[in-house]
């Protein structure tokens, strides 16, 4: 099914927000036009940062169409490829903060450091770890559970941590693990697993 | 304008070859005059606070070359039919600015468009051995700037309602205050280069600085930001000209890895009023940032000039 928007004579942010409001509607795919290039090359910013295949097109000098796939045809994150003996399955693993559970704070952050020396004990280590807000603190040097996280890097777990979230917390530059993500991969990730676990 | 015919004057000390703020003219051996000018229409709904705006941001390019404003002129373009009032409200915030700034309105020109339009010419003088130009940072340099970015973005999120009122007051905060009170600060330092950041963003002005013959790594993590901005570039309410200024200066980028979309926005981000982007030595970079720090807006050091490499920001 296909859905258009005609965003032509629209100044900016205007196109990107329409295209956006009309992402959520669609299943398949989304054609959104423009009447200029910086328009057009701000869409594909955008598709590119949802990991959103596209095509573009462009018909004369005031007739640009960006045609974009949501839904059944949607880009995901290939695999990772490991060697590793041990079995991987679709769970993604969800840390939201540095502590688990709410209460006191320093037991909160020894229950975490457990969790995740737990997980690398497993038979079966999930496919994803997600990190975001207080997560990232736990993937940056000098953070407790930084060298089990890369153990579990090393055998094959995608470890994926919230770039605007490292920004806020100015430890961009103190990662120590993993790659960066977004919320569009954040929700994707978590819409392909088989299960969510959430410590 | 590079089409545009070389003035051969010896007096004419600082023109547009190198894109620097304002023009320098000297007139004896200790006097220059420092000529500018800038107008656009408003960023923002309420006229009061837009002539605020346009007045400081005019005012910010003879601070960004080290001078002393002393008149200015205003430039006013408005529509027949719109009520005077609102003109009435742009001038006097105009005006106030002017006059925190210690210098003179003298008058103006106004013509009838079909939108509104303010900003101001303004005249300063400074000595002409202490004329800040754009260029002349030198490896081992550390660079500060004086204002948060953002205010481009957070002015593209009010205009579709997703603008938090915390983060508007904080770019209006930004965008209506004089660079005076950190040019003072700076003043009493050796300065290599200084510019102030508007329409190119803080990396099209970096660039200018650098002037294709030095580098300089930027610390994402600590250039001042409107926390919020972070948030809405990721949300895309991002604009055109960020656009326009990421195509122009992608190849002399290097985003590193670990830097967020959001972050590469805001550093892409056109400001209007913008703080001042400054090197200066490494040696006298602790004192200036403690002075620094006592004003009301947050400054700080955001990176270091190096020996050019091959690419001319890196952004870490």
């Amino acid at each position: 099914m296909k859905k258009t928007v005609d965003a032509r004579g629209l100044s900016c942010p205007l196109p990107v927000i329409e295209a956006k409001k009309a992402l959520q509607e669609t299943q398949g795919q989304l054609e959104v036009v423009v009447d200029n290039t910086i328009a057009l090359q701000s869409l594909e910013k955008m598709a590119k940062q949802m990991g959103l295949a596209y095509k573009l097109e462009t018909r004369n000098e005031a007739e640009h169409t960006i045609t974009i796939t949501v839904g059944e045809g949607q880009a995901s994150q290939a695999p990772v490829e490991t060697g590793s003996q041990v079995e991987r399955n679709q769970t993604v693993v969800v840390i939201s903060s540095d502590q688990m559970g709410s209460g006191d704070p320093d037991l909160g952050r020894v229950l975490m450091k457990s969790f995740i020396y737990a997980l690398t004990e497993l038979e079966e280590l999930p496919a994803k770890v997600l990190l975001y807000n207080g997560g990232v603190k736990l993937a940056v040097n000098g953070s407790d559970s930084l060298e089990d996280l890369q153990k579990l890097a090393r055998q094959g777990v995608e470890v994926l941590n919230c770039g605007t979230c490292l920004s806020f917390y100015q430890l961009t530059e103190e990662l120590g693990v993993g790659s960066i993500t977004n919320m569009y991969e954040i929700v994707q990730s978590q819409m392909e697993a088989a299960k969510i676990i959430r410590p | 304008m590079s089409k545009l015919p070389r003035v051969a004057d010896p007096n004419f000390l600082v023109g547009f070859e190198h894109s620097d703020d304002a023009a320098v003219y000297k007139l004896t051996d200790d006097l220059a005059i420092v000529q500018t000018l800038d107008f656009f229409p408003p960023m923002v709904e309420d006229p009061y606070i837009f002539g605020q705006i346009a007045a400081a941001n005019s005012l910010s390019d003879i601070y960004a070359m080290g001078a002393e404003p002393k008149t200015a002129l205003n430039i006013v373009c408005f529509p027949a039919k719109m009520d005077l009032e609102v003109l009435a409200q742009v001038l006097q915030g105009g005006s106030e600015k002017v006059v925190e700034a210690g210098a003179v309105l003298a008058g103006g020109h106004s013509i009838e468009d079909v939108d509104v339009k303010y900003g101001l010419s303004v005249t300063g003088v400074i000595h002409p051995d202490q004329v800040y130009t754009n260029t002349g940072c030198k490896p081992g340099d550390v660079l500060f700037l004086t204002k948060p970015l953002g205010v481009g973005i957070v002015c593209t999120a009010q205009r579709v309602g997703e603008a938090s009122e915390k983060a508007m007051d904080q770019a209006v905060k930004s965008m209506t205050t004089l660079n005076k009170y950190a040019a003072e600060i700076i003043r009493r330092y050796p300065v290599h280069a200084c510019t102030d950041v508007t329409g190119f963003a803080f990396l099209g002005h970096l660039h200018e600085m650098l002037a294709g013959t030095v580098s300089a790594v930027i610390y994402s993590d600590r250039v001042p930001h409107i926390p919020e901005a972070l948030i809405y570039a990721e949300e895309f309410l991002i604009t055109g000209a960020a656009q326009r200024n990421r195509n122009h200066l992608e190849e002399y980028i290097y985003f590193g890895p670990q830097v967020a979309f959001g972050m590469e926005e805001l550093l892409l981000d056109p400001q209007t009023s913008g703080g001042l982007l400054v090197s200066v030595p490494a040696d006298v970079a602790e004192e200036l940032l403690s002075e620094l720090s006592k004003l009301d807006l947050p400054s700080a050091i955001v990176g270091e000039i190096v020996e050019k490499g091959e690419k001319e920001i890196m952004v870490r």
